[in-house]
């Protein structure tokens, strides 16, 4: 039943879409006072029937009918409800009916809100963001239908993978994913903006919060995926330089540059053509990071089934919409009119491009190491990989003019300032963080020419914007967006700095030395639960002031035959003692990691800042409308 | 000569055009020093000298039985069913790591049958091949 109700749902939403795109295209042809109500209805419909649709999906998990293709390969009856729902989106069909649902529903959100605003650039919104819909609606209806039915109807389901069921992996997909869409919003109202001319201050602060509204989202999303690789996968870190990560650290880079434009766009009218660059280009790498996810083509640890037919359709249409957006970018450019105001060198204006050169560069850098290794392996077919020291070498450097710039940007004044006033706080500042860093790396034997000065910084930074919360020239969403940033920044280059691990090979019984600390492995005990033997290991870890058990666990599932390690992870606010143990023989000895992880928890607790800081300054934007 | 505001964009487009030059120029420098080729260990055969400074990974088949453990190290072979490559590992194996299942090890040959991997991939699930290793199994 609930196959049907999906499946014709989204033709209607299909049928609405090219009615959309057709009315909306010929009511911006002749001049109307107000937006045909009709539209507003039809969007409403379509965006019901999607939700029908997305809810008939869930309900066929729920209710485990394994006459839908998607819930027998991907669903189980004894899988936990949880795990279930959230298997739906879990899917690759199920994944891109919620690329829909969000597309269509952050649509008539902006249709509700953008009342005040012109109306030849809502419609042009609404015909544009129709085009999206409309493509993702065709992709869906012919390769990747999540409704296909199976006969005869089989008794069971395949999926039941105990790697993905972890509650961050079932939230990170669609928190991740509105991130990815509200950027839609974004690029087709600044399309709109181009072909409507109101490109300025007032569509600055309109736009505003749904860049606010998609960083906030990736932002979470990113972490979300980190803490799975972190807890889940055992591999003991919080980034990888994975493909998969990379894709959506790319948007990232891109949306922050474009929230920090925007500012400058709506107090001074200024960068109008990069702005719109920008909007287009967080939307395509976007939408290529779905493609390079789904397509299969990144060769990732995380790839997920593939078909390349999916992959190439994904591709055209983001060529389409690339090519269609630069045509009427280049088109309409003189209606933006040029506002070369005042500007001078030192001020505001120049240290918020200056930001955005960093990001650009750190965006640079990511995407030639994420598609680089597609590239080659076209030209000439070989097959290499781009590992972590190529991103480190090239964003590690140049971390430190990016510090140092953050350290006095943002306090700069619009159209002039001056450098000289020279304040004794920030000696004082300066030479606390100096003696902070000679503490903190006298104890170190690694003593690497770009660490000093990096870690000074980053202190000298973090103490900055502490010291920003007691001046009053800054709004307090950014002191705390900042303030979490440069803690970010401290908490991983402490973190890198100071991380060491051990590896070995232990029987039950045996002890090993290990720096300062001695590991001992207790005891092995074998346990059959629920639908697992559990294997959990008791390790002690001493050295002379602390003592610490810690017991991981190896989980082997039958249905489908799956060994699973989960790590046994002790935090504190000052470090991490992460031990993950594996079998490989049954020859009494077992796999040991040991990692000793500092500050692990203010990686975490940094990012949620920088997502609060956004969140506030949402908020505040939505109180002063009213 | 200049009003002020031609210098001002004179400057900025010369400074864009600097930093477009010198972050292409680190790039690609940084890409020759940190790329990883993939090979099988037939590839590893047919080398013509072997270098001992550059990393690279091997993918193919554990060899059933060829798993061997001491209290530091994991030693095992690599098949594509053709020719074979000793590795020894230290460090700890991702869960899917067996006898008989693909497998991605990485490190600097010693020689033309040794490798001194220092990670070995993880995969998601157990039918999983990573497409090298199909690829290398397919072309044998």
């Amino acid at each position: 039943m609930s196959n049907y109700f999906g499946n014709y749902s989204l033709y209607i939403a299909l049928i609405a879409s090219i009615y959309l795109i057709i009315k909306s295209y010929i009511d911006t042809n002749i001049n109307i006072k107000n937006l045909n109500k009709n539209l507003v209805l039809i969007t409403s419909v379509q965006t019901v029937m999607i939700i029908i649709s997305f809810i008939s999906l869930v309900v066929a998990f729920i209710i485990s009918d394994f006459s839908n293709e998607t819930v027998f390969n991907n669903s189980h009856t004894l899988k936990p409800l949880f795990y279930k729902i959230s298997g739906s989106w879990g899917n690759h069909e199920g994944s891109l009916l919620l690329w829909l649902l969000v597309l269509s529903v952050f649509l008539y959100i902006f249709l509700l809100k953008s009342s005040s605003q012109n109306i030849k650039y809502r419609l042009l919104t609404l015909l544009f963001q129709q085009i999206i819909i409309s493509g993702f609606l065709i992709f869906i209806l012919l390769t990747s239908n999540p409704f296909n039915t199976v006969f005869p109807i089989p008794s069971e389901g395949l999926g039941l993978n105990p790697i993905l069921q972890d509650p961050a992996l079932a939230i990170h997909p669609p928190i991740l994913y509105f991130g990815y869409v509200g950027t839609s919003i974004i690029f087709s109202t600044s399309l709109a903006a181009v072909v409507a001319g109101n490109i300025g201050d007032s569509w600055a602060k309109h736009i505003k919060s749904w860049v606010l509204v998609s960083w906030i989202f990736l932002t979470i999303g990113i972490l979300l995926g980190s803490i799975w690789a972190y807890y889940e996968l055992g591999w003991g870190g919080f980034w990888f330089w994975d493909p998969v990560e990379n894709v959506s650290l790319m948007p990232w880079f891109c949306l922050t540059a474009l929230l920090h434009t925007v500012i400058v766009l709506e107090k001074r009218n200024l960068f109008k053509e990069w702005t719109i660059i920008l909007s287009i280009t967080t939307f395509s790498l976007s939408m290529s990071g779905t493609f390079l996810v789904r397509s299969g083509i990144l060769n990732s640890i995380h790839t997920f089934a593939n078909d390349p037919s999916r992959g190439i359709f994904i591709l055209s249409f983001l060529f389409v919409l690339v090519i269609m957006s630069v045509t009427i970018f280049f088109f309409n450019q003189k209606k933006l009119t040029s506002t070369i105001k005042n500007s001078f060198i030192i001020s505001k204006e120049t240290a918020i491009l200056v930001n955005n050169w960093f990001m650009m560069f750190f965006l640079s850098v990511v995407l030639v190491g994420t598609i680089y290794p597609i590239f080659l392996e076209v030209l000439n077919g070989s097959k290499i990989s781009v590992g972590p020291p190529f991103y480190h070498n090239l964003l590690i450097p140049f971390l430190i003019p990016f510090l140092v710039f953050m350290s006095f940007g943002p306090s700069l004044k619009w159209i002039k300032d001056k450098l000289k006033k020279f304040e004794y706080n920030l000696l004082i500042i300066f030479l606390a963080s100096i003696l902070i860093s000679y503490f903190i790396l006298i104890n170190t034997e690694k003593k690497f020419l770009l660490s000093v000065p990096l870690i000074i910084l980053s202190f000298y930074l973090l103490l900055v914007t502490i010291n920003d919360f007691f001046n009053k020239k800054s709004s307090l969403s950014q002191k705390i967006s900042h303030f979490g940033f440069s803690l970010l920044i401290t908490s991983i280059l402490l973190n890198g700095l100071f991380s060491n691990e051990f590896n070995a090979n232990m029987k039950v019984g045996e002890e090993r030395k290990f720096n300062d600390k001695v590991i001992k492995l207790n005891s092995v005990n074998v346990r059959d639960i629920d639908n697992y033997k559990s294997l959990k290991a008791n390790f002690e870890i001493k050295n002379q002031n602390s003592f610490i058990q810690l017991s991981p666990e190896v989980r082997i599932y039958q249905q489908p035959f799956t060994i699973t390690s989960e790590a046994d992870i002790k935090t504190t606010l000052f470090s991490d003692n992460f031990l993950v143990f594996n079998i490989l023989k049954d020859d009494g000895y077992y796999n040991v990691r040991y990692q000793y992880k500092p500050v692990m928890i203010w990686i975490w607790i940094s990012t949620i800042l920088i997502s609060i800081g956004g969140l506030l300054s949402l908020i505040k934007k939505n109180e002063k409308k009213y | 000569m200049y009003g002020k505001k031609v210098k001002f964009r004179a400057l900025f487009i010369f400074l864009i055009l600097i930093s477009i030059i010198l972050s292409i120029f680190l790039v690609t420098k940084s890409l020759e020093e940190n790329v990883v080729y993939f090979k099988s260990p037939t590839d590893i055969k047919n080398f013509t000298e072997v270098k001992n400074t550059e990393k690279i990974r091997v993918g193919g088949m554990v060899k059933k039985n060829s798993i061997k453990i001491n209290d530091k190290e994991i030693f095992f072979i690599i098949t594509d069913f053709k020719n074979e490559l000793l590795v020894n590992f230290t460090g700890s194996v991702p869960n899917l790591f067996e006898e008989g299942k693909g497998v991605v090890a990485e490190g600097i040959l010693k020689d033309k049958s040794f490798l001194n991997a220092d990670k070995i991939l993880a995969k998601h699930d157990e039918n999983y091949m990573p497409p090298e290793v199909s690829e290398a199994l397919k072309n044998n």
